[in-house]
């Protein structure tokens, strides 16, 4: 009897003691979480899509990162120095280490950025472009000397020009990194089954790993808008990322799930040919009075509100609110048919003008496009819109077999990532061909001032020039990632660039 | 026998060189440049993108891009995908024994489904019997895939939450997640094929039950059930199973539509996701693989044929 009741009160001591262990080693949970895309390759260098920088969140720290502000901040790094106006100088944090063991110190910096600039086929080496030499001053210390000054430099640092991989890796996998990716970030890579998921699982010896509490991370690229809330509804995922404004709707009575809309860095807008071959010769192309009534005959909230809920922010400009950069005074005009109308008849139109309106083949766009088609009728416009997929309609941009083009982009942190290419006499992204010296020349300022208050003043000219005379473009609305997730998990903070920060994030 | 069977090989060749031609030919009439949208919004480097054409061989003349391909082809070697530098060989590998279960699945639910309903519509000819299952027929051939298939998800996942949405798992890593996650897509594709097979099997058994041979057995004094199962079916599965042989290998190459609902990451999405993205050598691969199934399977069927048949053999 005494026996028993000995081993008894033993095994509820044993139970005691154990239990506190158990607590402390219970599993983290695994987080899943549904893409819109599938990633191309997870190649810092070489990549090039959205949905890819998503996946290297958890994958590959970056030198800086971003604040909710927009604002740089120091991730791998811990601080920096403009020495002069073209030599920058990055402290790193010490003791970090890669994925495989090696150490991240200033020559796996040196490495990681040389590869960027020199690496064939690097989609980095245009972000890069400035740099003229990358040195070790000690293995806690990279000094980057530029060409010239560059504002936007910095910012280039907090996306996939700032992520430093293992050289060793590197050196191993050459151009096949991307299969095998091997960073400092939180998470490591596990495995990846091409259009169905993509494995991490948690780095032990991450810098920060007190702020990781996962143990393992799926992306499941689930492409179809329907199917993709409905994985989110039925928990098969935790999270899911750009989903449609009216899935805020279809949610709204469901007390499980949360929906999150952030506003984007990007913007939707309509590229005009005002000089890219022979295309270009239309009345639209042609006469900037033209633009400007086309314009006006667009009620910019009206086509949010029938297409998206009233969802997203109507704008006039290509730098999003969430930027210290957008200028506040220049918002769209009110609609005004009879303005539009006087207009045409000031350049001489007195028949409806013929508009080719290209619209990539997604439904919200075509059933923007309709709605443009309606509006700019009224003012006198006879709008043709031509559907087509979207690698057909690409390809007509850059050739000119364009006469308008309802085109987006994903936006960056810094300003110049969303003006420069666009409006500059030899930005790479400048379908329409738009050419102002004097553009050019204020773009080319605000690339190397570094004082905020002047950089703003001189992208507030531009606007007024490019936009509000010129009328090269047509901005339409920032849109915004509607992110949906179990209202189990916590602690995701929504930043403008539409990244899923994994630090701080929990599951309950 | 085996001369045939040599000179049905020897015909195969000429088969697949043709079918080289016209995969690689046709793709370069699809608008857009490769290099182009592999840049997509980093498109702004000429220079890069100048890298990307020399690397990816299209400066170079499309016959001199074609005899590299299927140089490289014919040792095994298919290339590897532009978007994500993996294998096309690997990518096929992966995503073949997908499809096949999907397919494998969807078939024996059509015939499980579509058999007896034919056969039943066909003794119970013009009774409500026979009505309602023609009108599940009509049902299942004019249905579109994509709303059954989001319809299930929506029922069975949302409101019940009894099967996954949507994804993966494969029969190795766990059987029984992995008949979860087919078990509605299979069953959207199976009830089409079924459809099409009740309507052949009831048209079948028509034919045969008018037959002498069945009114000789009927006056036999045979039970009726004797005459249906042993006399009409036997006689009328021939061209059904010769039909379900060709829905068989339709389903194997791949069900795009319902691939790309269910995100089941098979054939037919890997083809799409790499029209879509102008990845050119996964689509030849993809093409190139799907046309060696099919010329396997029809020889398959010669050679089965030829041992089931006499008569064939000794010609």
């Amino acid at each position: 009897m005494i026996r028993t009741m000995a081993s008894a009160g033993l095994v509820a001591l044993a139970a005691l003691a154990a239990a506190p262990v158990a607590l402390a080693q219970a599993p983290l949970p695994n987080l899943r979480i549904a893409l819109r895309e599938d990633p191309d390759i997870l190649d810092p260098t070489l990549s090039r899509t959205y949905v890819g920088r998503i996946v290297y969140m958890g994958i590959c720290d970056k030198l800086f990162d971003i604040d909710a502000q927009l604002n740089p901040v120091p991730q791998l790094a811990t601080g920096f120095t403009w020495d002069n106006p073209t030599t920058l100088t990055i402290k790193l944090r010490s003791g970090v280490r890669f994925h495989d063991g090696e150490m991240m110190d200033a020559e796996a910096v040196r490495y990681s950025l040389n590869r960027h600039l020199t690496m064939q086929g690097s989609f980095r080496r245009s972000e890069m472009g400035g740099v003229t030499a990358i040195e070790v001053v000690d293995p806690t210390t990279v000094r980057i000397r530029l060409e010239r000054p560059n504002a936007a430099f910095l910012s280039t640092l907090t996306d996939r020009a700032g992520m430093i991989v293992s050289p060793k890796a590197a050196e191993a996998l050459g151009r096949n990194f991307g299969t095998r990716p091997v960073c400092a970030g939180p998470f490591r890579f596990v495995e990846r089954v091409a259009q169905e998921r993509i494995v991490l699982e948690r780095f032990p010896e991450y810098w920060d790993a007190g702020r990781i509490h996962f143990n393992r991370i799926t992306y499941l690229p689930i492409p179809d808008n329907t199917v993709r809330l409905a994985n989110v509804q039925s928990g098969a995922v935790e999270f899911g990322e750009r989903m449609e404004p009216d899935d805020l709707r279809a949610i709204q009575r469901n007390r499980n799930l949360r929906g999150v809309p952030v506003e984007e860095l990007g913007y939707q807008g309509i590229t005009i040919n005002v000089g890219n071959g022979p295309r270009a010769n239309t009345p639209m192309g042609r006469d900037a009075r033209v633009r400007q009534a086309f314009e006006l005959s667009l009620d910019r909230a009206a086509i949010n509100q029938v297409v998206y809920e009233g969802m997203y922010s109507p704008t006039r400009q290509p730098v999003p609110p969430a930027s210290s950069f957008h200028v506040r005074d220049f918002q769209p005009e009110a609609r005004n048919v009879a303005r539009a109308r006087a207009l045409l008849r000031e350049a001489g139109f007195t028949q409806p003008v013929p508009v080719e309106l290209t619209v990539p083949n997604n439904p919200d766009l075509r059933q923007a496009g309709e709605v443009i088609q309606a509006m700019a009728h009224e003012a006198g416009f006879e709008v043709t819109i031509r559907a087509s997929e979207f690698a057909s309609a690409l390809a007509g941009a850059v050739r000119g077999e364009f006469e308008t083009f309802l085109l987006g982009w994903s936006g960056r942190t810094d300003p110049d990532g969303n003006v420069y290419a666009f409006m500059h006499t030899t930005g790479g992204q400048n379908d329409g061909r738009y050419s102002n010296p004097e553009v050019d020349a204020l773009l080319e300022s605000a690339r190397t001032e570094q004082d905020v208050g002047k950089r703003r003043e001189l992208y507030a000219q531009v606007m007024q020039i490019a936009l509000g005379r010129d009328r090269m473009r047509i901005y339409l609305w920032h849109r915004k990632n509607v992110m949906i997730h179990t209202t189990r998990l916590t602690g995701y903070q929504p930043i403008a660039d539409g990244m899923i920060r994994l630090q701080d994030m929990r599951l309950n | 026998m085996w001369a045939w069977l040599l000179k049905r090989l020897g015909q195969v060749v000429p088969t697949l060189v043709i079918l080289s031609f016209l995969v690689f030919g046709l793709q370069q009439l699809m608008p857009g440049d490769p290099a182009l949208i592999l840049a997509g919004e980093e498109r702004g480097d000429p220079q890069v993108i100048a890298q990307i054409r020399a690397e990816l061989r299209l400066d170079q003349p499309l016959w001199s891009q074609y005899v590299y391909w299927i140089g490289n082809v014919v040792q095994g070697d298919f290339g590897f995908s532009w978007r994500i530098r993996v294998p096309v060989s690997d990518l096929i590998l992966e995503k073949l024994p997908v499809t096949a279960q999907l397919a494998t699945m969807s078939f024996i639910i059509a015939v499980v489904i579509g058999v007896p309903l034919g056969i039943l519509s066909a003794v119970k000819r013009d009774t409500p019997t026979d009505w309602a299952a023609n009108g599940i027929a009509l049902f299942g051939i004019s249905t579109p895939n994509f709303w059954l298939g989001i319809m299930m998800i929506l029922f069975f996942s949302v409101h019940l939450g009894w099967l996954p949405p949507s994804g993966y798992v494969s029969l190795w890593e766990d059987p029984v997640q992995s008949l979860a996650t087919t078990i509605m897509p299979a069953f959207v594709l199976g009830t089409g094929v079924a459809s099409v097979l009740m309507r052949h099997t009831r048209a079948a058994m028509l034919t045969a039950m008018s037959q002498d041979y069945v009114r000789t057995a009927r006056a036999k004094g045979l039970p009726e059930g004797t005459v249906i199962w042993k006399h009409a079916l036997r006689n009328a599965l021939i061209p059904v199973v010769t039909l379900g042989t060709i829905e068989f290998g339709r389903l194997l190459a791949g069900a795009v539509l319902t691939e790309q609902i269910f995100t089941i990451p098979g054939f037919g999405k890997l083809v799409v996701d790499a029209v879509f993205n102008r990845d050119y050598p996964v689509v030849q691969g993809v093409v190139l693989a799907t046309a060696l199934i099919f010329v396997a399977l029809s020889l398959l069927a010669d050679v089965l044929y030829m041992l089931i048949n006499p008569r064939l053999r000794q010609s």
